[in-house]
Parts: structure tokens; sequence; C-alpha cells
């Protein structure tokens, strides 16, 4: 049995809502500089470099990268052999968004109720996935989602007899719909399977996984490449003034699913893509 | 063909309709900062007959949030937010003598009827890019709505605020021409 303080955990969610929202990540950057050997677009290009030079500033100044600094979505995987001491972790992880969020100069962007949309001043309650999984360790990862991408968003229950290629028509006319609201370039986040609750978290995890990393099984990792060209065809482009790059990446999860249904979810992410964990 | 221009805020209607579609712009001068919150707030004093915060008449209004400032810094991250969720307020302060609107993304066709009848030009501001606009931001003031926090109603003086005209008002959208331009995708694939 290992023991973790809540004030560890407080102290981790404060720095990853931070660095989450200062850095951009590597993989991310490293797509936008190969967007711009594919943008046909001057003003396309033009925006790939300015978002460039926007990571830089909020990198060299310690400012967020988009002032929608998200509401946090927190992940947690608990190792079966960790106790944790000092209270509650829901309350921990609360508290290390509410120091973050004042710390680090980040918006406050959460209302207390979603009718009466009374602002909650510390951007808590955070979004939290609790896991139990093998081992002794806590892993965290802090993924503040903004809401210009969220909005964009869709789930629809297919039928079977739709398949792949009704999937694939439901992706590029979500994409094609959001146009150039969710800031491309876009990172496409794809849960397939399940039950409804479980293809949306299948997207959402889809989006953590690095722009460059491809799935591990194969028909996937074709749908992958073949829905990224397809939706780099639509003309939306950089901040949607038409061009070549309007994803940075497609990724997709598979899951299990009952024998009446296809449940597909497809979460937008904008080129932010923010996620930053650690292991206590 | 696209231009670079720089303009003056607030902006005349003569100004606006020199202003087309896909121009480069960099705004100088005062603007304001309202999103969903505040937006909603103006037009219920317009409704119950009493005074906006601000005089709209030639008025650009910048639809964002900013994060707060760093002590001895003037603002925080400040990009656009999504402009839509302000389509529903848009035709009655347009109506009333809003000039400008920048965000991003798309209208409806409610709020460019307005801007088409009223000569109202709309600008998009990169989303994304919060911590580079933020540097064209030289001064902040929250001059109504505090109790919103980062949805108050600003005036934000700006030098050299970097925008692309995307609706203009005859109603042309670089959002339509632009994505025209590059469009391949077979019309099957779309379903």
């Amino acid at each position: 049995m290992k023991t973790i303080t809540t004030e560890q955990i407080i102290g981790a969610v404060e720095k990853l809502c931070i660095e989450a929202n200062y850095f951009l990540n590597n993989d991310v950057l490293e797509a936008l500089q190969r967007g711009l050997e594919i943008e046909e677009s001057d003003i396309g290009k033009d925006v790939l470099n300015r978002l460039i030079e926007n990571a830089a500033i909020a990198k060299r100044d310690q400012m967020a990268i988009c002032q929608d600094t998200g509401m946090a979505v927190v992940f947690i995987d608990i190792g079966q052999e960790v106790h944790i001491s000092g209270g509650s972790l829901t309350e921990a992880v609360n508290e290390g968004v509410r120091r973050g969020y004042k710390n680090g100069y980040l918006r406050k962007s959460v209302v207390k109720d979603p009718i009466e949309r009374v602002n909650t001043g510390d951007n808590t309650p955070a979004i939290l996935h609790y896991n139990i999984v093998e081992g002794d360790t806590l892993k965290i990862m802090v993924a503040p989602k903004g809401f210009g991408s969220e909005n964009m968003s869709a789930l629809r229950m297919l039928k079977p007899s739709d398949g792949l290629e009704g999937v694939k028509k439901f992706i590029l006319e979500t994409v094609d719909k959001a146009g150039p609201n969710p800031c491309p370039p876009i990172v496409v986040g794809v849960g397939i399977g399940g039950t409804m609750e479980k293809a949306a978290l299948l997207a959402k995890k889809a989006l953590m996984r690095p722009v460059d990393k491809r799935s591990s099984i194969q028909y996937v990792r074709e749908l992958e490449k073949e829905m990224l060209e397809s939706i780099n065809k639509l003309g939306i482009g950089p901040a949607g003034l038409g061009g070549k790059v309007t994803a940075l990446a497609v990724n997709v999860e598979v899951f299990p699913t009952h024998i009446a249904g296809l449940p597909v979810a497809v979460n937008i992410n904008c080129h932010v893509t923010r996620h930053a964990e650690t292991v206590l | 063909m696209e231009k670079v221009k720089i303009i003056e805020a607030p902006l005349s209607k003569d100004a606006a309709r020199e202003l087309k579609a896909g121009d480069i712009v960099y705004i100088n001068g005062e603007i304001y900062a309202a999103r969903d919150a505040a937006h909603k707030l103006m037009i219920g004093l317009i409704n119950e007959g009493k005074d906006l915060p601000l005089d709209i008449q030639n008025q650009i209004i910048y639809y964002v949030g900013p994060c707060p400032a760093r002590p001895g810094e003037v603002i925080g991250s400040a990009g656009p937010t999504t402009s839509s969720r302000m389509d529903a307020y848009a035709p009655k302060l347009i109506e009333l003598g809003l000039t400008g609107m920048i965000g991003k993304g798309l209208r409806s066709s409610d709020v460019v009827n307005a801007m088409k009848a009223h000569c109202s030009v709309y600008f998009g501001a990169i989303g994304g890019a919060g911590a580079l606009i933020a540097k064209s931001i030289i001064k902040e003031e929250i001059i109504a709505f505090p109790e919103l926090g980062p949805e108050a109603l600003r005036k934000l003086t700006v030098k050299d605020f970097p925008a692309t005209v995307i609706i203009d008002c005859e109603g042309n959208s670089l959002y339509d021409s632009g994505k025209a331009k590059f469009r391949s995708i077979k019309a099957d694939v779309l379903g």
C-alpha cells in the first residue's frame, strides 16, 4: 500500500492546469510546421505562422495560448494499491484547479448552473473521470477544454447497417458543418462503439493521443488517414479563410458495442488541443 | 484582390463601406469587448427603453472574454470567441448604429441582412491566437457589468489590432469564397 496525500494532488493539478494552458505540445507545433509546407493559401500560411508565433509569445510571457482556458477535464488513473490521505480526492482536484486558474491568471469560464448561468469565479468544478487500474501510482491528466470547439462536437447513434461508410459521412458532415467556428486547424477525436456515453468518452480520450501517433489497429489507422485527407479537401483551411490545412489529425478509438448499435461521437479540438499529465 | 488597410475605431459608415471581404486590416482606436452575458444585458436595457452603457453609434464590438492580466500587464490572452452565439442580439445593435463586429465563425442570415441594410462589417480575428492579439491591446477598462467577470463590458484601446474582413456591407463572405477556392471533395463522399 502506498500513500499519496491530497496536498501532493492539489499541487500537481495546479501545475498541470497552468502548463497545459501556457505550453503548446511539441507534436502540435511540428504539425503546424508541416502544415505550412502543405498549405497553398497565402492567408492560410499567414494564419499558421501567426499561430506558431502565438505559441512562442505564450511560452515566453507565461500567458495562456488562448483566452478560452477551458473547463478542466481531469482523467485520474488510480492504482488499486494507492491510499489517499488528507481528505477527499475530488475536493483535492477541484482545489488544484482553483489554485491553477487563480495563480496562472487563467480565465474562469464555468457557470454554476446551465440555465441560471452565474460564474463560479474559480473555474470549478472540474469534469472528473476516475479509472481504477493495477499498481501503486496515481496518474493525473489535465485537459482543459475550450468550448468553441466543444460546441461543434456531435454524437449520433448509427445503425449497424450504416457501417464504416456511415461513420465516415458523419465525421465529414460534422467537420463541414463546424466550418470556421472551432478555430481550424483542428484535431478530430472520434469514438466508435460502446454505449452513448462511452462513445463520447472514447472521442475525448482520442484527443489526448499525440497528433502524430496513429492507431495500432489497421482498419482504424486507414480510417484516420482517409478522414484526414477528406477533411483537408473540404476547403475550410486555417481560421476558416480557405485552404488545405483544416485538420492536423484524426484520432479514432473503438470499443466493443451492442449487437443493435453503432454509436459514433465526434469531439473537436482546436489546434491548441491542450493536455498535460504527471504520475505520482 | 485583398488589400492591407489601416482603419480607425470608431468606424464611420463611410469607412465601413470601403472595406471589402478579404481585406487585411489593422485597427487603431477604441473598441468595446462584449460576449454572451453582456449582450443579453444590453438587449434587456434596450427593451426596457433604458440607455446603454456606451454610445453604440459607429462602434466596433469585439467578441472576447479575456484572461486576467498579470500584474504590470494590460490584459491576458484575448482572442475572439465564436460569433454565432451573439447572432440573436447583433441585428438590434446594428440597427442602432454598430458598424463593426470582431469575432470568429459563421453568422446567421439575419445578421448578414442587418449588416447589408445598415452598412456594418464583420471582421475575423484568428481564433487561438489570444496571446498574440493581446499585444495589440494597450488599455483595458471595465465600463459596465463588472459582476460578469470575464464577460464584463470593456473598453479596449487597440494599436494595430490584426483582423480580416470576413463579411462586408454588401454581404460578400470570405468564408464562402475562401472555402470554394480550395474545396475539392466529391459530393458523394459527403452523403
